[in-house]
């Protein structure tokens, strides 16, 4: 009789609503490891999972919109500080999921961490950056500020399963918006690890919605979907873009196209993500006595 | 005692208008290769105007192909501090030939001489100005280093404010180092075809804008210009989404101005006098063909009866007729397609319940003309209170509590602009925050200035015109 433990599995669920749920389809998909092998079974979002995780999305949004800057960014913060706890498991998913080397993961993992951090750090100062008092040539007060265009559809980068997840994921809800993400089709298992670690984190239930399943399946029903405000294609290849942003249309949709090749995570980031995400509010207030 | 007015026509004679008009195309008029040529109406007379070219898929690629070439050799390599001076020019020229602009806007666009000549052309003189001085200043425009232009703009502009739309979309493109083929609207190109000789006056070197007239065809062979890197529209949501489908999968950057359904929020503490004529300046401004319109009158029920009656009162003392006659403050509807269109959803309304009551005024024999019009009893389902009339019909809702006129407000595809009308400056801020507008005005309504960003969210549209956030359409920083 061999000493050896068996390990004890996880089942990756649907991060819906602040609850971890299976596909109300009741489906799965294989995930492969980086060679190939079987890795684990992840559930394989329906139509109405999608649906359903709009509804948790805008349910969410006016409380998360609503919160302070300044909250939003702690909450933003202390995710940064839970991931920073976890690095070691983070950095096991990620090997497990791209196939790479320890340090190589780890180097990925911290990266991914200062990312959020520095994202954090814009909440508060996303008006003043993007906001302006505006000098009419009229007694009024005439500002302008940046404000989230409510829920947003993310369709998370195909390689970088964690970095490149949170480079696009932090700028929308930082900025007030709430999400709907399509993890990574063949290197799910991170971002639903991340989804368990923000399911105890500060940030209300429903913020971020992860879903995981196929993107010719899940990506058209965000696109169609009326109470869903703007789209990150990032993780859209490039033959499918075309179709995706044509029904977007529909309701004209904010789209933050795929640029073809993902980018290079590494590379410091810019505001400019942030700024896809919101739009400007302009207020008259009169002055007078 | 009751006082007539005397007629106060303005002269037409400051204006010279040629039997037909030519494309501008690479700093000079020149006939269609491909194109054909349309009428275009005085709307108050039904007086053919002019013919005017409707350019053809061959003269579109001759304007794109100018400003590519523009693009390349005169205004992208030169430095913003002299970019900077040919808008100023324009600026100064557009003050100097004021009035001759109002006229002709006013000719060809049927909306009241004051109006032109107190507010459009003032407003393009000014958009012309403040984006002259933002030429040379881009690096602090807030995107980053040397921010790039897009190259060449293709900019669709619509019929309720000609000239004042040209403006918005030329003024910011050419600051930022664009160069432009605009399309005026097939029923108003005329103020456009006197911008492109002021255009020729100060000396704008060729290619750098381009105007190509025609209708809806026109437009479309420029939204689907391989050339073209950037289309920047304002029109009807319906045109809008179908140019969002068109650009699908193009690396063609796109900004949309679209349609809006603006609620204008009236509480029972508002400075009454100020509110109505804010709502009547909201909704009859400009024949109602006001993308911002306020085209939703919600007022809070305890003073609904009072504000409808000293409404109705105050619709009767509007003057409706010539819209040359310096006293007239509701001009001409803008074509038979868009009375018809207003006709019918005003019809709508009453078959699906509203009360209609229309100002009793004398409607002239000639020319398209709609009434002043309320439409009381109107419930959140009608067609009235959710599609945009584009017309002077006003649809009022009541509400008793705060929280029910914001999701009355809200309850709408659109979100464009919004205006609050209350003693409380805490409130507007309040409401501003809740309302779903890119635009929220405090105790004022329709006001603009070339500093303060406009646009919509939602179905109404992306992308902002006017002050810093207005030069984002026009450069590369994504």
């Amino acid at each position: 009789m061999s000493d050896e433990r068996i390990g004890v599995r996880k089942t990756y669920k649907l991060a819906v609503g602040g609850q971890f749920l299976r596909s109300e389809s009741g489906r799965t998909y294989v995930v492969p490891d980086s060679s190939g092998g079987f890795l684990a079974n992840a559930a394989l979002a329906s139509r109405k999972d999608v649906r359903d995780a709009v509804v948790a999305a805008r349910t969410a949004y006016r409380g998360w919109a609503g919160t302070t800057a300044y909250n939003r960014g702690q909450v933003l913060y202390r995710v940064a500080e839970m991931l920073e706890d976890r690095y070691l498991q983070f950095g096991e998913a990620v090997s497990a999921g791209e196939g790479s080397n320890e340090v190589k993961s780890r180097a990925n993992v911290t990266m991914a961490i200062d990312r959020l951090v520095w994202y954090a750090g814009w909440a508060d100062k996303m008006a003043q950056v993007a906001g302006s008092a505006n000098p009419v040539a009229s007694p009024y007060f005439n500002f302008s500020i940046p404000q989230p265009v409510g829920v947003v559809g993310v369709v998370a980068p195909q390689r970088s399963s964690l970095l490149g997840l949170i480079s696009v994921l932090a700028p929308v809800i930082v900025t007030g918006n709430t999400a709907v993400v399509l993890a990574s089709e063949e290197r799910p298992l991170a971002a639903i690890t991340l989804a368990e670690v923000l399911a105890t984190s500060d940030l209300p239930a429903g913020v971020v919605n992860m879903l995981t399943g196929r993107i010719t399946e899940v990506v058209p029903v965000l696109a169609a979907h009326r109470d869903v405000d703007a789209l990150d294609l990032c993780g859209v290849p490039a033959d499918l873009a075309a179709g995706i942003e044509e029904t977007a249309a529909g309701s004209v949709k904010r789209v933050l196209r795929s640029r073809g090749a993902e980018p290079d995570w590494s590379e410091p980031p810019t505001p400019r993500r942030m700024l896809s995400f919101v739009e400007i509010k302009t207020v008259w207030h009169p002055i007078g006595v | 005692m009751h006082w007539e007015y005397a007629p106060a026509p303005q002269a037409q004679d400051i204006v010279e208008l040629r039997p037909s008009y030519g494309l501008f195309i690479d700093g000079e008029f020149s006939d269609p290769d491909d194109g054909t040529s349309l009428e275009t109406v005085n709307p108050a007379t039904e007086q053919v105007l002019a013919r005017v070219a409707a350019a053809g898929p061959r003269d579109v690629d001759r304007a794109v192909t100018a400003a590519r070439r523009a693009y390349q050799q005169t205004w992208g390599p030169m430095p913003g501090r002299e970019r900077a001076k040919y808008l100023f020019r324009i600026a100064r020229l557009v003050q100097e030939r004021a009035r001759e602009l109002a006229v002709l806007e006013t000719l060809d666009n049927g909306k009241p001489i004051r109006e032109s000549r107190d507010m459009d052309v003032p407003l393009v003189a000014a958009h012309f100005f403040y984006y002259a001085g933002w030429a040379d200043k881009l690096d602090y425009a807030g995107f980053g280093p040397s921010p790039r232009p897009l190259g060449v703009a293709g900019q669709i502009i619509p019929w309720n404010f000609p000239l004042l739309m040209a403006a918005w979309k030329l003024a910011p493109a050419l600051a930022a180092g664009n160069t432009c083929v605009l399309k005026p609207a097939e029923t108003t190109p005329l103020t456009a075809l006197l911008l492109a000789e002021i255009i020729q006056q100060a000396d704008v070197p060729p290619g750098v804008v381009n105007i190509v007239t025609g209708d809806g065809l026109t437009g479309e062979e420029l939204v689907l210009h391989s050339g073209v890197d950037k289309i920047a529209f304002t029109g009807s949501t319906e045109v809008g989404k179908r140019i969002q489908r068109a650009v699908a999968g193009t690396s063609k950057h796109l900004t949309l101005e679209l349609g809006g359904k603006g609620a204008n929020i009236v509480f029972e503490d508002a400075p009454i006098d100020q509110a109505i004529e804010g709502i009547v300046n909201g909704i009859y401004f400009n024949q109602g063909h006001v993308c911002c319109a306020g085209s939703r009158l919600i007022v809070q029920e305890s003073i609904a009866d009072a504000v409808i009656e000293r409404l109705k009162r105050r619709l009767q003392t509007l003057r409706l007729g010539d819209p040359l006659d310096k006293n007239t403050d509701i001009g001409a509807i803008n074509s038979p397609g868009q009375l018809d269109k207003i006709t019918e959803l005003t019809a709508s309304g009453e078959s699906e319940g509203a009360e209609r009551w229309s100002s009793p005024c004398a409607l002239p024999d000639r020319g398209y003309w709609f009434p002043p019009t309320i439409l009381t009893r109107v419930s959140q389902s009608h067609r009235v209170a959710r599609e945009e009339i584009f017309g002077p019909v006003l649809s009022v809702l009541t509400f008793r509590t705060t929280q029910e006129a914001v999701s009355k407000a809200n309850n709408t595809p659109y979100g464009l602009s919004a205006g609050v009308w209350t003693e409380k400056g805490s409130r507007i801020l309040w409401m501003a925050d809740q309302l779903r507008a890119g635009v929220v005005w405090g105790n004022t309504y329709n006001r603009f200035d070339p500093s303060s960003p406009f646009g919509g969210i939602r179905e109404s549209g992306f992308g902002r015109e006017g002050g810093r956030h207005g030069l984002e359409a026009y450069l590369d920083v994504r």
